[in-house]
């Protein structure tokens, strides 16, 4: 097994489980909070992240020989700010009404600890291909994580899921309610500590 | 007859222990068995002292101590039920209307509560707590009798679950269970439980003209202009006997000042509660009070001319001082820390309630909020304590 996993897929995985940027580095939690009341913005926060991240550590990576030392995070700042505004562009030309709810949050990637830290770790050390799918499995491993808090949130919060109801009129009639907390900042922080509680616990199992 | 259950238990415990069908359950034979038998445990390492008063009489007398609180809060919710419908508000009738009202939602609270400690305790291989008869019997206390059964179900399991057992079970929950339920069933269904809603029992009956069913508190809260707070009060039949007695609409086993002082003293003479928070919430909400009687004039709200009295007879401010603020978890250790931490209690419980219209009673968040504080006074107490130890020489 282990002779298999190339460099590549090796940090493709961790991004995604082991060291999964929400779950176990703790990063990236403002805009977990925020983007998470609905399920389709939470996809689409993902996306742009999860493009971004990749598109950077690729750039980073091909110009880590090149970077001096001694300026590389303003350099590694302009690459990612070019991407971010790239993004922000693109949302705004296709999906207008989402990046109105996302609002500043899709030009806040700039400083989401994740760009910058895995650009930092892993792709100023690294060659493009392993630095691209480390920025691919960190992005989709947030994303996850950001899609499964946004399905509890938008499901508990408001009975809808994409924006579409799903719990039936007859559940409310029996006397259900749609809890109100779910839709507060904080609901977003307990589901990520049980969804890092249920992570930590298949971790340990898998040992 | 001691022999005769002493017999049944020998009999079961080969059942339940290492090797029997059941092992898996031992908790809840152990559980059963500290019921009828003092605990034969010893400790393996030292300190070997141990005090008669164990976890489990200690919690058992503060059951005790609220089962008054449940009777009267049943009586009450079919008082208030009765003369809302405009019937004629007799006792027995009034008791069974709050036993249909009240037993239910006791049980439900029980049946989870016991279904996510026996989980945990079997999983993690540790004893069921006593803690939880208490925070089960607390819970439906501080519930409007209109809270519907599946909600009490969720109060509970947020209660338990998110409340203590993710910090690993009593003893180690920095957040007192019961209020933490309360608290999250105030926050996900803010409509029902803020005050707002009606929070009498209707049992299916239609409501009589003119009743309006709010509590004392969203009175208050709502009185504007040039409005004498203990005026609308009084005008709606709430004066300083009646609120004292608490034969008014709010949580089921909170109305009651008198039975919470009852309770108190109890609670204080058998050495279970601290009266150094009860009695620091209680100067805690005076002081605030009549501070801020001086800042009261005209164009301010006439909550703040309201006499500091009122405070202390009003909603669940007493029943939380009792019973909820001198849990021995979630306060202070340090004796001297829980004059400030009763204090404090009472400072924000009534600031709370003054000038926050979102929150007509503030004793629930009030305690929340210092037991979050609690280790912080008791680091400063330490260490102003060791600042006054001559130095090594």
């Amino acid at each position: 097994m282990a002779s298999k996993t190339t460099p590549a897929r090796q940090a493709f995985n961790q991004g995604l489980w082991s060291n999964n940027p929400i779950a176990v580095q703790v990063l990236g939690i403002c805009s977990a909070l925020a983007v998470t009341v609905q399920l389709r913005t939470a996809i689409v926060m993902a996306l742009a992240l999860t493009a971004v991240l990749a598109g950077s550590n690729l750039v980073i990576s091909a110009l880590r020989r090149l970077i001096p030392h001694n300026i590389r995070i303003i350099v590694e700042l302009c690459v990612i700010s070019t991407l971010v505004i790239i993004a922000d562009e693109l949302l705004r030309a296709f999906l207008y009404d989402i990046s109105k709810q996302l609002s500043v949050f899709v030009g806040l990637i700039i400083t989401n600890c994740i760009v910058m830290g895995r650009a930092e770790t892993y792709a100023l050390g690294n060659p493009p291909w392993p630095s691209f799918m480390d920025g691919l499995g960190n992005g989709l491993g947030y994303g996850m994580i950001l899609v499964a808090v946004a399905f509890f949130r938008e499901l508990m919060g408001a009975g809808n899921l994409l924006g579409f109801q799903v719990v039936p009129e007859a559940i409310y009639g029996a006397g259900y309610e749609d809890m109100g907390f779910m839709l507060l900042a904080p609901a977003a922080f307990i589901i990520i500590g049980l969804l890092v509680w249920v992570q930590r616990e298949l971790m340990e199992r898998r040992k | 007859m001691k022999r005769l259950v002493q017999r049944f238990f020998d009999a079961q415990r080969p059942r339940f222990t290492e090797g029997g069908r059941l092992a898996r359950l031992y908790p809840f034979f152990d559980a059963m068995e500290t019921v009828f038998f003092a605990p034969a445990h010893t400790t393996g390492i030292g300190p070997h002292v141990r005090d008669n008063l164990d976890v489990k009489r200690f919690m058992t007398l503060v059951i005790v101590c609220l089962l008054p609180h449940l009777f009267f809060g049943m009586y009450n919710v079919g008082y208030q039920s009765l003369t809302a419908t405009g019937r004629s508000p007799d006792f027995l009738p009034a008791c069974l209307i709050g036993l249909k009202a009240v037993l239910p939602m006791v049980i439900v609270t029980y049946a989870v509560g016991f279904f996510w400690e026996i989980l945990f305790a079997a999983v993690r291989r540790h004893t069921i707590s006593e803690g939880l008869f208490v925070t089960c019997m607390l819970f439906p206390l501080t519930l409007p009798p209109t809270t519907p059964l599946w909600q009490v179900a969720m109060g509970i399991t947020f209660g338990i679950v998110i409340g203590k057992e993710v910090f690993g079970g009593t003893g180690r929950n920095f957040l007192n269970p019961a209020l933490t339920g309360r608290a999250f069933l105030f926050f996900a269904y803010p409509v029902r439980m803020s005050g707002d809603a009606v929070w009498t029992y209707m049992g299916g009956q239609a409501a009589v003209d003119g009743f309006s069913g709010a509590t004392p508190l969203a009175l208050a809260a709502a009185a504007e202009g040039q409005e004498v707070v203990h005026t609308v009060l009084n005008q709606a039949g709430y004066d300083l006997w009646t609120l004292f007695l608490g034969r008014y609409a709010g949580s089921i086993g909170a109305t009651s000042t008198l039975l919470c002082l009852v309770g108190a003293v109890a609670l204080i003479a058998m050495g279970i509660a601290s009266y150094r928070t009860i009695v620091g919430g209680v100067l805690g909400m005076l002081a605030t009070g009549a501070l801020l009687n001086l800042f009261a004039g005209p164009g301010t709200s006439p909550w703040l001319a309201l006499n500091p009295v009122y405070h202390l007879v009003m909603g669940g401010a007493a029943f939380g001082l009792a019973y909820m603020a001198t849990d021995p978890v979630s306060s202070p250790d340090m004796e001297s820390a829980r004059w400030l931490y009763g204090f404090l209690i009472g400072v924000l419980t009534v600031l709370i309630r003054v000038f926050n219209p979102a929150f007509p009673e503030g004793v629930m968040l009030a305690i929340l909020f210092m037991n979050v504080f609690a280790p912080l006074l008791d680091h400063f107490i330490i260490k102003a304590r060791l600042k006054r130890r001559m130095a090594n020489t």
